[in-house]
């Protein structure tokens, strides 16, 4: 039982950190129809910014303390990463809204080989690691709960209440859902259609920033392809809970983090991609709009 | 400086290759009531479109209240507030018609909003009762209602209505027209609207413009275009009354 109960919580914390990177893919689908598959990427590259401000933060300032660290660490990361996403959309994207449905697609793979691509030559293609920022662990009815875990689930609980407020009780994310659900409309009713979905991109980035962050702190290690397989997982997790969907994206990441997790404690580690691509699979076959997601068809 | 709020000169819009208005010229006063009737394809709602710059003109020039808007990207023309309750409604079907509403207060920034919608209310009691229900479910007649509401709510300078009684039930077609009329008489609200209940529609205006393949071919005041023969036989008699 407690090992079980351990189980959950490590799942928990990857859930975390793939509905964070989730909620990006999600997004960006909702308002102009594509995947943005360089958004993994920009994931990788929110963490190298956090780990370069480390090194730099470290090295000028010896005993900083930890808690601001990673909020200069985060707040870095978020920058960085927005900037690079807004630039994307704005020279590779949006030039090629209105062409046909693949264009866009594919210049996103490219994008995507071109950030890991940039970072090897620029970083160097070795792990990157960072000696542990926080080693603090808890025990609580023996389960062991790292402070890393804490703060990352605290972290994502907070920003998921934020965003969950800016979408749906701001002017800002009114106008992203009218953006999503006729452009030409909200044109017409005075909203700047572009900079709604500039600022989309921006979001995005900024949650797969602090993902990329926790992501550093939890694992200690980074490297340029770590883009490729929590960003392939995060779009699982944002198809999986229904794409479009913001609640569905994290429910989406919390049962991808969970089924590796289990799937890892009880039968062969080597397997856990195959059960967490199972599972979308068999849920795909009965619900082929994802768990949270709406059919295609609309009531007019 | 004139009384003239919109002004369309020469106007021509294409869809690709094709050409959808040819050289259309329109004028609408401050005031006025200006109704468009012509037939289906006629390009009454491309041009109404044009004037929101989606699609934008190829040749000619729009002027509002004195400035060359025909460049203008779409959300710029509706900030010099120019409202339209589009062909087919446009409801966002997943917002509720309180976000509905709010989004057609979105250029003040909602300032004047809980005075308005109380206006809107008064003038459509449906919409009150069904403010916490999401757009989608509406009904067409609701929808309507919803969309020349959230139209209204941008405090426009002048109104372009698409085809208010499209698909609706007598009464609640004149239930529609009255409200028009009454912003009008009440507020001087300017309208602009394309019908093709071509009678409802000229007895309501004061000037209306009749076009045909994407040209305007007659134009004079209702009570002159519901007693001209041509008129008559083309959109009158045997069509909905």
């Amino acid at each position: 039982m407690e090992y079980f109960v351990q189980q959950l919580v490590n799942g928990l914390t990857l859930g975390s950190i793939y509905g964070l990177i989730a909620i990006g893919y999600t997004m960006v689908y909702g308002i102009i129809g594509m995947i943005n598959f360089a958004h993994g990427d920009i994931f990788m590259l929110g963490g190298f910014a956090a780990l370069i401000v480390f090194l730099l933060l470290t090295s000028i300032f010896a005993g900083l303390p930890v808690v601001l660290l990673l909020l200069v660490m985060i707040a870095a990361a978020m920058l960085t990463a927005s900037l690079w996403n807004w630039t994307i959309e704005k020279v590779a994207y949006r030039p090629l809204r209105g062409s046909f449905r693949l264009a866009p697609l594919i210049t996103a793979i490219g994008m995507s080989i071109a950030l890991s691509n940039f970072i090897q030559v620029t970083q160097g293609p070795r792990n990157k690691p960072i000696p542990p920022l926080v080693s603090s662990v808890y025990n609580v009815f023996g389960i062991s709960i790292s402070l890393k875990q804490i703060i990352i689930m605290i972290l994502t609980v907070s920003l998921l209440t934020i965003f969950w407020y800016i979408v749906n009780k701001t002017a800002l994310g009114r106008a992203q859902r009218a953006t999503e659900q006729d452009r030409k409309m909200a044109a017409l009713l005075g909203i700047d259609v572009d900079r709604t979905i500039s600022v989309t991109f921006v979001m995005g980035a900024s949650l797969a920033a602090v993902a990329g962050t926790m992501y550093l702190m939890y694992y200690g290690v980074t490297v340029f392809t770590d883009g490729f397989v929590p960003g392939v997982k995060a779009f699982t997790a944002a198809v999986l809970g229904g794409i479009g969907s913001l609640p569905g994206a994290v429910l989406g990441g919390m049962l991808i983090g969970l089924i590796e997790s289990l799937w890892s404690a009880y039968f062969t580690i080597d397997y856990k991609d195959v059960a967490t691509f199972s599972i979308l699979a068999i849920v795909l076959i009965f619900k082929p709009s994802g768990i949270l997601g709406r059919p295609e068809v609309e009531k007019v | 400086m004139s009384d003239t709020l919109l002004s369309v000169q020469g106007v021509e819009t294409y869809y690709g290759n094709i050409r959808a208005l040819g050289g259309v010229n329109v004028d609408v006063k401050k005031g006025e009531i200006v109704s468009l009737i012509g037939a289906n394809g006629a390009g009454k709602s491309t041009l109404m479109m044009t004037i929101c710059g989606s699609p934008q003109a190829r040749t000619g020039t729009i002027t509002f209240d004195g400035e060359d808007i025909t460049r203008l990207p779409t959300h710029l023309i509706a900030r010099r507030r120019i409202a339209q309750s589009p062909e087919g409604r446009r409801i966002f079907p997943r917002m509720t018609v309180y976000e509905n509403l709010q989004m057609g207060a979105s250029l003040d920034n909602l300032k004047y909003f809980d005075e308005d919608v109380e206006k809107i209310f008064t003038l459509f009691p449906r919409l009150k009762e069904r403010q916490a229900q999401r757009g989608g479910t509406l009904s067409g007649g609701e929808q309507q209602m919803l969309s020349i509401g959230r139209a209204l709510m941008a405090r426009p300078k002048l109104l372009l209505l698409d085809e208010p009684s499209l698909g609706l039930a007598p009464l609640i077609i004149r239930q529609i027209f009255d409200a028009i009329k009454v912003l009008n008489e009440e507020q001087g609200l300017t309208v602009f609207l394309v019908e093709q209940n071509a009678f409802a529609a000229l007895k309501l205006s004061h000037r209306a413009y009749v076009m045909v393949n994407g040209q305007v071919t007659m134009s004079g005041s209702g009570k002159e275009l519901l007693a001209n023969p041509e008129v008559r036989a083309a959109y009158l008699e045997g069509g909905r009354h």
